[in-house]
């Protein structure tokens, strides 16, 4: 797993206190992880800060799963 | 009932009449306040004349010119950096007049208003609910005016902002409410501060006529209120206009 991919997990587990096993890269924040819609606003600006990333609103709305976020994670830090 | 020992609480406006009230009664509660004003000078006697008293250590100052949106976007943290704890109770009471009939109302006199009256409430309601919500608790308390329920002329300006205020405490409240956090709008009425001070004797007049209980308010007739909103016991009041008013305008 990559190091984006590991930090954005940890951010997930810590902020939805879940469990780490459930963290998987198909998990959805709200249908999976038990997130409302304040949670994934506040994962979104907790990613935004952990990686210097600006995720625009348009963008935001799309990420929906752990591997949502990585995916556009790593590609704006390849960017 | 309403005690507030071990919480951090902002006041803005703090060296005003109805603001150094608030400071007050926040503090004999038990609670730490941070005192942020434009007159660094003013707040340390006010943090000084109440800490005469006793738990001086309790009281502390933060300068911040609201108007300068850089200024009001810092202030929560450097609050809670003075305090050396996060915010419990941000208490937005700062607010200017620029009064003036709306034909003669310079573009100046109203985005003054509008920019210290609401647009500084919102950018430090946007700051300390960050935290508020990520602690899951929270209580924001937005010091409006009856004037935004009513109208007033002359004060189309400050009206506005106030009504503002009060569309924005309730769509905060909304956003915040499944965090614990609240958020209520306390709407006084005519209040014997600097503020009113300027009123023509005669217009004063008019107005304790239209009030039943007959008198204008003190400052104290409006602190107490901000202490029941900022209380553990007003835990199931938010998106509220608490009216002090002597029953001016009865909402």
């Amino acid at each position: 797993m990559s190091e984006i991919a590991d930090k954005v997990k940890k951010i997930v587990v810590e902020h939805l206190g879940v469990d780490e096993s459930k963290v998987t890269p198909d998990a959805s924040f709200i249908d999976d992880l038990g997130a409302d819609s304040l949670d994934t606003v506040e994962l979104v600006m907790a990613f935004e800060e952990a990686f210097s990333v600006e995720i625009p609103e348009d963008a935001a709305e799309k990420i929906t799963t752990v591997k949502d976020a990585i995916d556009y994670i790593e590609k704006q830090k390849a960017a | 009932m309403f005690r507030l020992d071990g919480k951090v609480a902002l006041v803005t406006g703090a060296s005003g009449g109805i603001g150094r009230e608030i400071v007050r009664a926040l503090h004999a509660q038990g609670a730490t306040v941070v005192l942020s004003g434009t007159r660094q000078a003013v707040l340390e006697e006010v943090a000084a004349s109440i800490g005469a008293e006793g738990g001086a250590d309790r009281l502390h100052v933060c300068p911040a010119d609201l108007s300068d949106a850089t200024a009001a976007d810092a202030l929560v943290a450097a609050a809670e950096e003075t305090a050396g704890a996060p915010l419990a109770i941000l208490v937005n009471n700062a607010g200017l007049t620029r009064d003036t009939l709306a034909i003669r109302m310079k573009d100046e006199d109203w985005s003054r208003v509008l920019d210290v009256d609401l647009a500084a409430p919102f950018r430090l309601c946007r700051a300390a609910l960050k935290g508020m919500l990520r602690r899951r608790a929270g209580r924001i308390i937005n010091i409006a005016s009856v004037v935004g329920v009513t109208g007033n002329a002359g004060q189309a300006n400050y009206a506005a902002a106030k009504a503002g205020m009060i569309g924005m405490g309730k769509s905060l409240a909304q956003e915040a409410g499944s965090r614990g956090v609240t958020v209520n709008t306390l709407a006084p009425g005519f209040i014997q501060t600097a503020m009113t001070d300027v009123l023509p004797e005669a217009q004063k007049e008019k107005l304790v006529g239209s009030i039943p209980l007959g008198r204008m308010g003190q400052p104290g007739d409006i602190a107490p209120a901000v202490v029941y909103l900022a209380s553990d016991e007003a835990g199931w009041v938010t998106g509220a206009t608490l009216h002090v008013n002597g029953g001016m305008a009865m909402v």
